[in-house]
């Protein structure tokens, strides 16, 4: 059993050591392909008996929400303790045992605004990968303009009635349950009339359709609520509504701002994670005598070592009291600085890397992804917009 | 573990005294003062800067300093390029300093003491200190120095000189290279002085057989690198501190004329086209901040792996000072051009310093050798 040793060497050995006994080595291998992402769920498809257990092991110790207290399945880690498990993944290769939108948004949305009640019963489905999550935003007219969300919950006494449809819902067609931003108030002013709510995808009424984008295959869906019923609460006592009725543009604020810092980090799944420097010493010699494109491969360079001292040093900051809405540049030149790489990967490998599944891959897919990643979660523009007004103080008019 | 990379309680203290000192004693109008006056620094400013201690800051305490550290010392050079106060701080508090110490000099406590130092490296409109080719010849028991150092930074002014002269094999080459800390004032020494853009003091130094001693070589003979490496890693992580001060200068002089010049009948802050563009530039600030502090924390904590995080800090520094004040001038207008306002020095100064102790692509270069292509 993994022992929470203060010292931080102790903590780096044993977490090493339970690493070790838990993710089997066939889990350690590269490249790392999107099979090999754990995402659970009712629905999902284990890789292999070995992605499996690895999972259940870290629910198990509450590593797969290695920051969440322990009473709501987390492993109750310190930023410093969680930082040496990440590094210690990193160094044994392995993968991380559970990835999903329930431990990326819906779980830190439920920690600052949910109930106690709300927290014990859903964080736990969360980190034992029970319940896969996704989450429906944007809508076919709500884009960078979230808050003019149209589709509705009416009020009928016991319930909710829901119809509309979100657009981008990643993996719904995959999903358990969906949160989704709702319109509650339709009289109130745009941010003011809406909620956070939490459906469930297998409730009538509710469909999915996938989209398919310019790298092939997505896992982007749009999905459609025709008179959906919500109970206001749960045979349980709970409500369905996260936060306040009608502040769930607070809640989803929160979320969109803790995205940002995700996507800005590179977080698995939404940022490719393929280094440089791995692709270039690989490479034909020649390739790198081209001046331009040598000049190119520097400058990257200079730029995602900085990048990557400027999380380290987000996160410094963000112990000392957080770092607010400087997290849209994070997101900014995080995600501009991927598309960049992934530019220049594709000028180094040439006409090699033309094809949608050849020598290096998918990497065409993967560069074609990169083009949305300053799309998603607020475009560049808008991050823009939010540092010029609320960090630059630029006036409105 | 590296330390964290926000400034500590004592740096925020020493920050914040600086900060407060410098708006006092050296605006940016001394500089034009100083511009006006034909003198490249103030020498009272020098005088009161070593009072404070500023001289010392790298030095240990038998020495006279208080050992702050290198990220300490990139704090006062940030705030120094905040306000664009001109003094010998990096060439004889930091450069010198560094190479004083590594060599375990007898003359260390005169930097704390406020003796003014210039490195006499370039001979070339490139920095390549391999290339050095300044002969130092063995004469009786010494040597004789002759040949020619241009954009010596401080070496009109300086009470002595670091030259890197060769004493073995050929230009070129990093080893045969002997750096000697001589008397600026010895016979054959030759101080032309360079009216550079920036209005600071740079020289073009000529060396006539000029004798030195074996006492003035700093460290041993034909191995100058193991002192001149620290020493110029030290300058170039101070160098893109000050630039990220000049930056950040430039760049709130700008947010704050933004925010108050009309034009259209609106503030010119409120388009979007300029919301966005000084919206980027303060990422570009904010990514090369991460660098300049890392620079300072590795050469305090692991200096002989500095080197990368080093090169990255100048290198960012570099372009983004560039960056800030081409666009402080346009978003300025016709006012950024006149020579009353002082967005001018913001950019001469960030020209000065692109070139000194090695420009982007001598840096970018160095990082891609270190990262393996």
């Amino acid at each position: 059993m993994l022992q929470h040793s203060d010292d931080p060497d102790t903590f780096r050995a044993n977490i090493s050591s339970w690493i070790e006994a838990h993710c089997a080595p066939e889990l350690r291998a590269i490249p790392r392909t999107d099979q090999q992402i754990c995402w659970g769920g009712k629905r999902f498809d284990f890789s292999s008996a070995a992605q499996k257990a690895w999972m259940q092991a870290a629910a198990e110790t509450g590593l797969s929400a290695p920051r969440w207290p322990v009473e709501y399945g987390g492993a109750g880690l310190s930023r410093q303790q969680e930082k040496i498990y990440r590094e210690e993944l990193a160094r044994l290769n392995a993968p991380t045992p559970l990835e999903s939108f329930g431990l990326w948004m819906l779980g830190p949305a439920l920690l600052e605004f949910g109930t106690h009640d709300q927290k014990l019963h859903y964080l736990p489905q969360i980190t034992r990968g029970e319940i896969r999550w996704c989450q429906g935003y944007s809508e076919p007219g709500a884009g960078s303009d979230l808050a003019s969300v149209q589709t509705r919950a009416e009020d009928r006494g016991d319930h909710w009635v829901v119809n509309g449809s979100k657009i981008w819902t990643s993996y719904a067609d995959q999903a358990d349950w969906i949160f989704a931003l709702v319109r509650t108030d339709r009289e109130a002013p745009k941010h003011r009339g809406i909620s956070f709510m939490l459906i469930d995808m297998e409730a009538e009424g509710v469909s999915t359709k996938p989209i398919r984008l310019i790298s092939g295959a997505s896992p982007f869906c749009e999905t459609f609520f025709d008179n959906v019923v919500v109970p206001k609460e749960d045979p349980a006592g709970l409500s369905r509504i996260v936060g306040e009725l009608n502040r769930g543009w607070d809640v989803a604020k929160h979320l969109l701002t803790h995205e940002r810092e995700m996507i800005g980090g590179g977080a698995q799944g939404l940022l490719g994670t393929r280094s440089l420097g791995a692709f270039l010493q690989d490479l034909d010699d020649q390739v790198l005598a081209d001046p331009v494109l040598r000049s190119r491969a520097m400058e990257l360079e200079v730029d995602s070592l900085a990048t990557a001292m400027t999380l380290d040093r987000y996160k410094d900051m963000a112990k000392q009291g957080g770092v607010g809405h400087a997290s849209a540049m994070l997101k900014y030149a995080g995600t501009e600085l991927n598309k960049r790489r992934y530019e220049l990967l594709m000028s180094v490998t040439g006409s090699d890397g033309l094809d949608w599944d050849g020598a290096h891959g998918a990497l065409p897919s993967e560069w074609l992804r990169t083009k949305a990643n300053s799309i998603e979660g607020g475009t560049s523009e808008v991050m823009l917009d939010i540092l010029s007004k609320r960090v630059l103080d630029l006036p409105s008019q | 573990m590296t330390a964290s990379l926000v400034p500590s309680g004592d740096e925020v203290m020493l920050r914040d005294s600086a900060r407060a000192f410098l708006a006092e004693a050296s605006p940016v109008s001394a500089l034009r003062a100083n511009r006006d006056g034909g003198r490249p620094y103030d020498p009272a400013l020098w005088s009161e800067m070593v009072k404070m201690g500023w001289a010392g800051v790298l030095l240990p305490e038998e020495a006279g300093g208080s050992d702050m550290g290198h990220r300490a010392a990139g704090i006062l050079a940030e705030e120094m390029g905040e306000v664009l106060a001109a003094s010998p701080f990096l060439s004889s508090a930091v450069i010198a300093a560094t190479a004083l110490r590594a060599a375990g000099s007898a003359r260390l406590a005169g930097i704390a003491e406020g003796a003014t130092y210039a490195l006499a490296l370039d001979e070339t409109s490139k920095f390549a200190p391999e290339r050095a080719g300044l002969q130092a010849t063995r004469a009786g028991n010494g040597y004789r120095l002759t040949g020619r150092k241009c954009f010596v930074a401080d070496g009109g002014s300086a009470d002595r000189v670091l030259v890197l002269a060769r004493t073995a094999g050929a230009p070129g080459e990093a080893e045969g290279l002997t750096l000697f800390d001589l008397d600026a004032n010895s016979a054959g020494i030759t101080r032309t002085a360079r009216a550079t853009v920036d209005s600071r003091d740079h020289a073009n130094l000529d060396f006539d057989g000029v004798e030195a001693t074996g006492e003035d070589v700093l460290g041993e003979a034909d191995n100058a690198m193991a002192v001149l490496a620290p020493a110029l890693r030290a300058g170039q992580a101070g160098l893109s501190a000050e630039l990220l001060g000049l930056t950040s200068g430039a760049f709130w002089m700008t947010a704050a004329y933004l925010r108050e010049r009309r034009q259209f009948g609106r503030t010119i802050g409120s388009f979007q086209a300029l919301q966005h563009r000084a919206a980027h530039l303060w990422c570009e600030i904010e990514v090369t901040a991460s660098a300049v502090a890392n620079a300072g924390r590795v050469l305090d904590e692991t200096p002989e792996e500095a080197d990368l995080a080093v090169s990255v800090a100048k290198a960012r520094a570099t372009r983004t000072a560039k960056l800030a004040v081409s666009e402080g001038v346009q978003m300025h207008g016709g006012i950024g051009m006149t020579d009353e306002f002082d967005m001018g020095f913001y950019m001469k100064r960030a020209r000065v310093g692109a070139e000194w102790l090695g420009d982007y692509g001598y840096h970018a270069a160095r990082v891609a050798a270190a990262r393996g292509f």
